[in-house]
């Protein structure tokens, strides 16, 4: 029997036991639905942490230098947090020096910040993400303005009490007004306000548009850190080999500052977007290794439930073996009319499991900040999983028809 | 009687195991069959005449003796030769008709063919002008259980003379309908074998045996008697 005839035949089949063929099929399909949904997520968790996570939250060949690092990943002892609270801080001398010292074109921000409110016409916003910084921080964090203008170096060195709000404070605090020039109070001290920022959206849920910078010299200092004291110094290179020059330039200022034996381990840290993504693809990786795991256990639970219903299916169906063997059907045509059945079936399982995996993969997409990515590798594997798993369940049932004695199989009711 | 030698069976003997028990259902059969006969084979429950029919047909292979079909010895060969044999020498017609119940009357035609490894649209041609010749040009789309008895019958002799076989192998064509469908079955046999068909049919009616040109009866076994009529 041709193929095409044999796929046709099967889809007959299988459409006529409508119920039968959906219930058997359920390993297969929720085995792919899983496969589907979760590396549609993982993938588009990747595009979301390369793209806009690490590039947001740490800029793009951008280091900081810090007392220790700010985006603390995997189990860290505490052992380890005991000793980077013995590390002396970042003071504003190391940052002069750094800045000095650096050969390579850069932009350099100092940043400090802690939670306060900020206050409006007796409006009050609470948790809200204070910042002391110097001049170029916009640049670095590349953060255009909506309305009004950054602040100054003039500014910055004189500490003039002025102040950028993030959009959705200032929204918050103003709703349709103009918030330009008008006086806020930032840790109940008066600023005012010279610009809004454009909207930088959020990670994780959580929005980036809930902060207030301010000149680093400006009074907010005494509530960020102790005396010239900062939390970290931004660098900005032109490139990924000028960032690593900066790093390496910035590690031997910074061991020499401190009078460290080349043995001494460093006592601050320098942190890069590619340490978080890092980080991210060994979760990914992780994440990646568990899914054949149990993307497995419900193919093999799927690939037992159709050999099952084969093996009743070709119990029920004896006489029309019979039947065809007796006009002339070989062995092998028998077998592969099962095992195209068999097959057929996985694969209709697989397909239903991928338009709902899909479909699942969308439903979060537009639920939650998670975005989805289909890749294309997982449709291909679904489909040759799909196909595989029926054909190896119906090797068994499909050679026990092929081998049924015509006579007694054409006697069965 | 006319025509060259179609089936030689000799000694032919089959024996079943049953648990401890071996089961003689032929017992040495010695026969001859030539082409364009119509021949009935009788005899009472128990006389090995399904046993032998399913040897001619070629469903069985016989525990020793020698069966030659057309010039070919079968009973040395192995399950997809004999395939291939069922396929193009023997056309069954079974007493329950044994069609695919959810096939149209024109798939379950096309079946042999598409073992036959016919191509779709000439297979589909042979198909409908097999079923034309039993009558039933109009209920090709027909599923079976839309089907009368005789209908279904015919269906049933459609499919075993599709693929122009050697021999029509006919196993109590008319247990399952009424004495008016049986005589119309029974014209339709008649009517091939005018044409030129050969036709070996196994019953335990009398009457219906009468239809034949040559009874052979089995008891215990073996050939009991082997009469040939005068024609009708």
């Amino acid at each position: 029997m041709p193929f095409a005839e044999a796929i046709r035949l099967a889809l007959r089949v299988i459409w006529t036991q409508k119920m039968k063929s959906s219930f058997s099929v359920i390993g297969v399909f929720i085995g792919v639905t899983f496969l589907i949904a979760v590396v549609t997520v993982v993938e588009g968790m990747n595009a979301y942490m390369t793209e806009s996570f690490a590039n947001k939250l740490l800029g793009v060949n951008t280091f900081q230098l810090r007392r220790y690092p700010g985006v603390q990943m995997g189990d860290i002892s505490s052992e380890t947090r005991r000793q980077w609270r013995r590390r002396p801080r970042i003071t504003y001398e190391d940052a002069r020096a750094v800045e000095a010292g650096l050969t390579v074109p850069v932009l350099v921000a100092w940043e400090s910040s802690n939670r306060g409110t900020v206050e409006y016409d007796g409006k009050v916003a609470r948790d809200i993400d204070l910042i002391a910084a110097t001049e170029e921080w916009f640049a670095i964090r590349e953060m255009d303005l909506e309305t009004g203008r950054a602040f100054s170096a003039q500014e910055v060195r004189t500490g003039q009490p002025v102040v950028v709000l993030g959009n959705e404070l200032a929204e918050r605090l103003f709703d349709d007004r103009d918030p330009i020039g008008r006086e806020v109070r930032v840790r109940r001290i008066p600023y005012r306000v010279i610009g809004v920022a454009e909207p930088q959206g959020s990670v994780f849920g959580m929005s980036l548009d809930k902060f207030a910078v301010a000149p680093a010299l400006s009074p907010l200092k005494r509530f960020v850190n102790p005396p010239r004291v900062l939390d970290e110094l931004k660098v900005r290179a032109n490139s990924q080999a000028e960032l690593e020059a900066a790093i390496a330039e910035t590690e031997a200022i910074m061991r020499s500052r401190r009078g460290l034996r080349p043995t001494q381990e460093s006592n601050f840290s320098i942190e890069t977007a590619d340490a978080v993504l890092d980080f991210w693809d060994r979760i990914n990786q992780f994440l990646m290794m568990a899914l054949p795991g149990l993307v497995s256990i419900s193919l093999v639970v799927g690939g037992i439930v159709i050999m099952n219903i084969m093996l009743m299916a070709v119990a029920e169906r004896t006489r029309e073996i019979g039947i065809r063997k007796s006009l002339g059907a070989r062995r092998r045509d028998i077998m592969r009319q099962f095992l195209v059945e068999s097959a057929t079936l996985a694969t209709v399982g697989a397909l239903m499991g991928i338009a709902f995996g899909l479909g699942m993969a969308a439903l979060v997409q537009a639920t939650t900040f998670l975005p989805a990515r289909v890749a294309p590798w997982s449709i291909v594997v679904a489909v040759i999983l799909g196909a595989g798993v029926g054909i190896g369940a119906g090797l068994y049932p499909a050679s026990r028809a092929a081998r049924l004695d015509p006579v007694e199989a054409i006697r069965q009711e | 009687m006319s025509g060259e030698s179609l089936i030689r069976v000799s000694g032919l003997t089959r024996e079943y195991r049953m648990g401890a028990e071996t089961v003689h259902a032929l017992r040495g059969v010695d026969m001859e069959i030539r082409r364009n006969e119509y021949l009935a084979i009788m005899g009472p429950s128990g006389s090995g005449k399904s046993t032998l029919m399913n040897l001619i047909g070629c469903l069985d292979s016989p525990t020793c003796g020698e069966y030659w079909l057309n010039g070919v010895e079968v009973s040395q060969m192995q399950d997809d030769e004999l395939a291939r044999v069922r396929n193009r020498e023997i056309g069954f017609v079974f007493q329950t008709f044994n069609l695919l119940p959810r096939a149209s009357a024109l798939h379950n035609v096309e079946l042999p063919l598409i073992y036959a490894g016919m191509s779709g649209r000439e297979r589909r041609q042979h198909a409908a002008r097999a079923l034309e010749r039993v009558g039933l040009a109009d209920r090709m789309a027909h599923k079976p259980n839309e089907l009368s008895g005789g209908q279904r019958q015919r269906v049933a002799i459609a499919r075993a003379l599709v693929n122009d076989p050697s021999i029509l192998l006919a196993d109590e064509p008319t247990g399952n309908l009424d004495s008016s469908t049986s005589a119309e079955i029974m014209a339709v046999f008649e009517e091939l074998y005018r044409q030129g068909q050969t036709v070996v049919m196994v019953t335990h009616e009398a009457d219906i045996a009468s239809h034949a040109r040559r009874v052979v009866t089995l008891l215990d076994g073996v050939v009991n008697s082997d009469t040939v009529r005068e024609a009708a």
